[in-house]
């Protein structure tokens, strides 16, 4: 199945483990992903605190850009989906806002029709798309003896979700248990990360980072798997000043759902941006995962 | 029939914020349950909750609410838009609060308009963001002694590959450049 990829500007740099796990995934699981010529940045949340109509039409682009015959696109992170499906519908709810989104568009010679692009995250396309069957067939390396803490922070399941519930969302659960994980229930899988509160109020942000590793460990992960490059930078870069604040031993590896998910269809470990978050993955991945099956990675 | 001992309550506030927000009619129907507050991650450092902000919307007190910092608490988690039980698109009535109060120059005791100024000024320039662009930027110019501490952090994002020292500029600039020109000639703010 062919879907146009809007990767948004934290998957160019400071979350390309997301991005390079997600294509690896996606080959392996025969997704196509045909990335958008040109795309630009979604605005985050940062537009809209603005101006909305250029917030609206800065995202449009982007919808605008995805190739004739394509009516799918998927974005893996949380901010960039919100925002698409954000301008999807309110451009498809009220028409005299659409007619104004495209008339700025119509100055870069664009357009845009409501509803013409389906927006999809990741988490979504793998559960529903490609299922639980196809995934299973794919396993080469099961994550038995791993116990993984999902965490879906806010935007992937809220406001207008693809079909997982927002106060108890179970897709990234549901697929780890594909795999042979054993999924941690913890609280506050779906509490926010704090966002960009991290550069606004440190004290505010870092309580609401401090609630969700706590949890986890208290609750015996080994690891914490994100949807979000927003909510993995928070939780991984700010955890050694976040255990340094409230005086807690915190040492807990954030990673991308698609990094752990290729790494149990068998994709090489370097491919996947293992490495690259700031709290090491490595001893917890070498030590659960069983070194026979470590070997059976596809080259 | 006696005389009503309360004034008119003046509604122009309310249809202010309606207007400025898509699907803004529904707040009429607020009533005051407060599980707006009750779910939102940050009502503990904010002046008013969500809820009284709801109320003060609807009795008309436009200073107070326009120069309060419940707003620009709000991370747009929209865990009260989906708990809402009438429906309320809340984080939206939150973003019309910050644009109108950002229009009057009210949002003064918060660091949240200047990374947001940073944020689309790198975005309109450039077409995408760019982080470390908009750190030194921000940090610079609004909490420059907090750039001590986001050394370390920085240098650490670095040396993983994870920070780029130079933006990226997408191919058709001009295009996204006419594109904002148009929304904000059609009615944008800048």
């Amino acid at each position: 199945m062919k879907y146009a990829y809007y990767p948004g500007c934290s998957l160019e740099c400071n979350a390309l483990a997301y991005d390079v796990s997600v294509r690896h995934v996606a080959d392996v699981l025969g997704l196509t992903l045909a990335e958008i010529d040109d795309w630009n940045c979604c605005g985050a949340t940062e537009y809209f605190s603005q101006d909305e109509l250029t917030a609206a039409a800065v995202i449009a682009r982007n919808l605008a850009l995805v190739e004739p015959g394509v009516n799918q696109v998927v974005a893996p992170c949380a901010a960039c989906y919100c925002n698409l499906i954000k301008v999807d519908h309110l451009m498809a709810d009220n028409p005299a806002m659409g007619e104004k989104i495209n008339q700025a568009l119509a100055a870069g010679k664009l357009h845009y029709k409501p509803g013409s692009v389906r927006v999809r995250h990741m988490l979504d396309v793998i559960y529903e798309d490609v299922g639980e069957a196809a995934v299973r067939e794919k396993v080469v390396q099961p994550l038995t003896g791993l116990k993984i803490a999902p965490y879906y922070g806010c935007q992937v399941v809220r406001p207008l979700t693809g079909g997982d519930d927002t106060e108890h969302p179970t897709r990234m659960d549901k697929i780890f248990t594909w795999l042979g994980a054993e999924v941690v229930n913890y609280p506050v899988k779906t509490h926010c990360c704090g966002g960009h509160m991290t550069q606004i109020s440190e004290p505010q942000a870092f309580e609401m980072i401090r609630r969700i590793l706590q949890s986890a460990t208290s609750n015996g992960a080994d690891m914490i798997l994100c949807a979000c490059p927003m909510c993995q930078l928070n939780l991984d870069a700010y955890q050694d000043r976040v255990a340094a604040e409230f005086k807690t031993p915190l040492r807990m590896p954030v990673l991308y759902f698609t990094q752990m998910l290729g790494l149990a269809l068998g994709v090489d470990a370097e491919k996947l941006g293992f490495g690259k978050e700031i709290v090491s993955a490595e001893s917890v991945v070498q030590s659960k995962l069983r070194p026979a099956t470590l070997e059976n990675t596809r080259s | 029939m006696a005389h009503s001992s309360t004034a008119k309550r003046d509604d122009s506030f309310l249809g202010e914020v309606i207007a400025e927000t898509p699907g803004g009619e529904r707040l009429v129907h607020c009533m005051q349950c407060g599980s707006c507050g009750g779910s939102c991650p940050n009502s503990a450092d904010m002046d008013r909750t969500p809820r009284t902000l709801l109320a003060m919307i609807a009795a008309g007190q436009r200073e107070e609410v326009l120069s309060s910092n419940t707003m620009w608490c709000c991370v747009s988690c929209y865990a009260c838009t989906t708990r809402c039980p009438q429906k309320i698109p809340i984080t939206d009535i939150m973003y019309a609060l910050k644009r109108i109060s950002l229009r009057e120059g009210k949002a003064t005791t918060t660091d949240a308009p200047a990374l947001a100024r940073t944020f689309t000024g790198l975005l309109d320039r450039y077409g995408r963001s760019f982080e470390l662009g908009l750190a030194s930027r921000y940090y610079l110019f609004n909490k420059p002694l907090s750039m001590l501490k986001m050394g370390p952090l920085g240098l650490r994002m670095f040396t993983r590959g994870r920070m780029s020292l130079r933006p990226t500029k997408i191919r058709q600039i001009d295009q996204l450049q006419a594109i904002i020109a148009k929304a904000r000639e059609l009615g944008g703010e800048a």
